[in-house]
Order: C-alpha cells, then structure tokens, then sequence
C-alpha cells in the first residue's frame, strides 16, 4: 500500500474523486431538470414536442456514452467552436457534462414517464374536470405522485451516472479513473492494490447512496 | 433476528474483502518475483525454443510504428518484432500481436501477458526498475507537431498555447514539468491529438518525433502539418523483457547487434518510417548496455 503513502499520488486520488463529484453533482441537477422536461414532452398533446421527446431519448440512450462524449470535444468544441472556458481543463469539464447530463437525461425522461404511469388515469381526468390546463395537471397532480414513485429508479440512474462520469477522462479530465491510469502506469508492481483502492472507494460512496435511496422510495412511496 | 442474519453477511462479506486484499497484495508480490523467477529458469529464449511461439506486445495507433489495420499490424517496430523472432528462431506467423497502450506495458510483462514489448518504448530509469530493457533499437526525441502555417518554433514557445498529448505519458508529464505554462489536453490517444490539431482545438501536438512524423505522412493530412524539428529530449527506444530475464535480454541485443551488420535493420526501416523520406538512423551498437 505505499503507493498510497506519497502525498502526489494520494493528491492525484484525491482530485479524481473530487472531479467524479462535481461532474456528477452538475450533470445530476441538470439531467433531472432536461429529463422531467423530456417526459413532460413525451405525455403532452403536442405532436411535435412528442417527437422531439422521443428523438431525444432514442438517440442518447442508444449512443454509445463514450461517443457522445468524445463527439463533445471532438464536435461541440473542436469542429464547431463552442468554447466554455479559456481554461482547458475547465473547458473538458463542462463539455462532459453537457455529455453525461444528455445522456443521463434520457434515462431519467424513461424512469419518470414509468413513473407518470403508476398514476391513475382518474386523477389526471379528475384533474382536468376542474378546468387545470396539461400543465397544470401535470405539475400539480400528476408529476408530485409520479416523482414519489420513481425515487428508487432514479437513485439507480444516479448510480450508474456517477461511474459513467470516468468516461470524462477519455478527453482528459483528471477523473479517478485517469487518476488510477496513471497510478498503475507508475507502479506496475502494484496493480491489484491500485485497482481495490479506486473500486473500493466507488463502491464505498455507492452503496449509501443506493440504501439511502431505497429508504427514501419507500418513506415518501404513495401507498394506494 | 433479521439484523443478527444482517451483521452475519456484513462479517463474512468483509472477511471476504480481507482475505482477497491479502490474496491481491501477495498477487502484486508474486508478480515481481515468483511469476518472473518462474520464467527466468526458461526466459524468452526458452521459450522460444520450445513452443516456437512469441507473445509481443505493439502499439496499434502509431502509423510508421506500430499500427493495426483490421487484423494486421504494421510499422518499424512490428518489423523489429519480426527480426528479433527470426532471431529466436520463432517465424513471423507464429508470433501473438497484443495491442499494449503506454499505460499497461510494465503490468503486462510483470503478469507475462506478454513476453516482449516493442512499443515506442523509452528507456527510463523508473522502468528499469520494472522490467528489463534490450537495445535501444532507435533513439527518439520529444518534438511538436504542428499545422504547416503555425509560427512555434520550440517548446519555449508553448506559454498559454494548447498542446496536446496521452494522459499519463512520458511526453505529458514532461510538459507538465518542464513547461507548466502550456495548457495541457490529454486524451487517451494520440489520434483523437491529431483530430483535434486538424480541427484547431488545439496548437500542437507533442510526443516523439518519429512518432509524429508517421501522423505527418499519413495521407489525409498530406501537407496539413509539420514537425518542428527541434527535439527537446532523448527518448531511447528499448524492447521490454520480464525484469529476471537478463540471458534474453542480452540475446535480443545480440540479435540486433546482428540486424544491424546484416542489412536487416536498414530494411525493416526503409519498409516503413522511411517512407517518409528520412533516411535510416545506424544502430548503434556499443549503446547496447542495458540488460541488468
């Protein structure tokens, strides 16, 4: 475990994870924003958002995610000019979580359409007997029920976002993935040691997240 | 009830974890000293002579290098390859190209994923301490790569330029040391560097200049780019063998001392780098010290 021992490879593990958290924390917020936007697309009565909704998720969640992030660099950035930052390091940052946000949007719009699902068609005719436009019946009556239903799936998305966020490191963020990379490329003889630490620290941040969101599904589930 | 049967799974489970971090750790022992004292009762000549077969480890996006196209690979190094097999006694149709990046050619020679590697492989004290090293068999140097129309001259001239290169390579960490004022963009190959010097998100590229050379000459940037020319370090290129393995090292040195009398080398060369027009380097054999 000396590996460990010196403070620059202990530095290196730790700005890794704090890159993993803030690329997960950001693309969290705004996959969850763009993907209950996609979902209200998908059940609106507009044909043409409809289609946008369902182009939407056909595309990203059938797109390979290391594509679509190097498409971002690659495209976004290098081919048609979209600079978000002077700072490349900052620049790589956000053009991956434009990436993952989405990608991982897609997977939210899902879950949360499954979960608009789960309400009963009464509630949202009930709704509309009393005269709430589709917006309306959507953010007061059916979204709140919908939402308590798909707590769970949506901490499993939040799971699997935070280990898709090493893809980052294909364009150079210095994620905990790149970090052990360059660890292991630095002490070959320490392999197996390198790679328990880093899964252990994933699954060391993984597994209360997934519990806590189990417990959360449950306590805030509308019993019927 | 439930939690007494709850805390029994969390117990094992970690007793579990316990015994497979102690199994790992000893891995990682028998890796540098077990595995290998295994090999070096035989060692690449060995086993060469008895199975007639040879696992090489090659880079696989380096035109003029080592470059695979389909199931084919390419380049000088895979031509060394060749000539250090023929050497052996091993033809080229029974050696195994392994595909190795910069980041896992010490691991694959400590596991004996492969037995030897010729890729851009730079001779380098940390890695001696790793793995032996035969040759050098070219001596490289770190250079830029840039559009034809750049006015960068050197390295000198880097600050605040974007320069880009593969994360965790010798090259990187030697921008991020020596001149800290570039902007680094690593990606995790060096084609994905050229794409991006095509598009101009980037204003140069840097690695070793053979290496560059190859992208250079590749014929959808025909005239686009240029190499510098003015290489800001020595990058001895070896062929990596199993840390015990010293009579193999000292064979596959005996080998090249060979290839180099004999015309092969100048072959393997002009076959592939020296396409682009540079003529052949000599081999120089009295640098052929390395093998401890």
């Amino acid at each position: 475990m000396d590996v460990f021992s010196d403070p620059d490879n202990q530095e290196l593990f730790l700005t890794g994870f704090s890159w993993i958290l803030r690329l997960t924390g950001i693309s969290a917020a705004l996959a969850l924003v763009l993907g209950v936007l996609l979902a209200a697309m998908r059940v609106s009565p507009v044909p043409v958002l409809r289609g946008i909704g369902t182009v939407w998720v056909n595309t990203f969640r059938n797109t390979p995610l290391t594509l679509i992030i190097v498409f971002c660099n690659l495209g976004l950035f290098s081919t048609l000019g979209l600079k978000l930052s002077d700072d490349i390091a900052l620049n790589n940052f956000w053009l991956s979580v434009i990436g993952l946000s989405a990608y991982t949007a897609a997977f939210v719009c899902e879950a949360v359409r499954s979960g608009i699902n789960t309400v009963p068609a009464g509630q949202a005719e009930a709704a509309r007997a009393i005269g709430l436009t589709f917006a309306q019946t959507l953010r007061i009556v059916v979204l709140p029920q919908a939402g308590r239903a798909v707590i769970a799936p949506l901490g499993s998305i939040l799971i699997a976002l935070t280990k898709n966020s090493t893809i980052a490191g294909v364009i150079g963020v210095a994620e905990a993935a790149n970090a052990m990379k360059v660890l292991i490329n630095d002490n070959g003889d320490a392999v197996i040691a390198i790679f328990l630490v880093f899964a252990g620290t994933f699954v060391a941040l993984l597994v209360p997240t997934g519990y806590f969101f189990n417990w959360l599904g449950n306590r805030l589930a509308v019993r019927r | 009830m439930r939690i007494k049967r709850m805390a029994a799974v969390v117990a094992v489970s970690m007793l579990a974890l316990s015994v497979a971090a102690c199994g790992g750790d000893e891995g990682g022992d028998d890796a540098g000293t077990g595995d290998n004292g295994g090999s070096t009762a035989t060692g690449i000549v060995g086993k060469a002579e008895k199975s007639k077969r040879l696992v090489v480890g090659v880079k696989a996006d380096q035109p003029g290098l080592g470059l695979q196209t389909g199931a084919q690979y390419e380049g000088f190094d895979i031509e060394i390859a060749k000539i250090i097999a023929k050497g052996l006694g091993v033809d080229a149709g029974s050696i195994e190209w392994k595909t190795t990046v910069s980041a896992n050619r010490e691991p694959f020679l400590q596991q004996g994923q492969v037995d030897l590697v010729v890729a851009t492989y730079t001779i380098n004290d940390e890695r001696k301490e790793k793995v032996n090293f035969a040759g050098p068999y070219y001596i490289a140097g770190q250079d830029l790569l840039v559009p034809s129309a750049s006015t960068l001259a050197g390295p000198e001239g880097l600050a605040g330029k974007k320069v880009c290169s593969v994360a965790g390579s010798t090259p990187a960490k030697r921008i991020k040391t020596e001149f800290p004022q570039a902007q680094l963009q690593e990606f995790d190959a060096y084609s994905k560097c050229v794409t991006a010097l095509a598009g101009g998100s980037v204003d140069a590229v840097t690695t070793d200049d053979i290496i560059l050379a190859g992208y250079a000459a590749q014929s959808q940037y025909a005239g686009k780019f240029k190499v510098v020319g003015k290489t800001f370090s020595e990058e001895p290129y070896g062929i990596g063998l199993a840390k015990a393995d010293k009579t193999g090292c000292e064979k596959v040195n005996e080998i090249l001392k060979a290839a180099a009398g004999d015309g092969s080398y100048k072959a393997a060369w002009d076959a592939t780098l020296g396409k682009s027009g540079k003529a052949a380097p000599e081999l120089d054999t009295s640098k052929l010290t390395n093998c401890a």
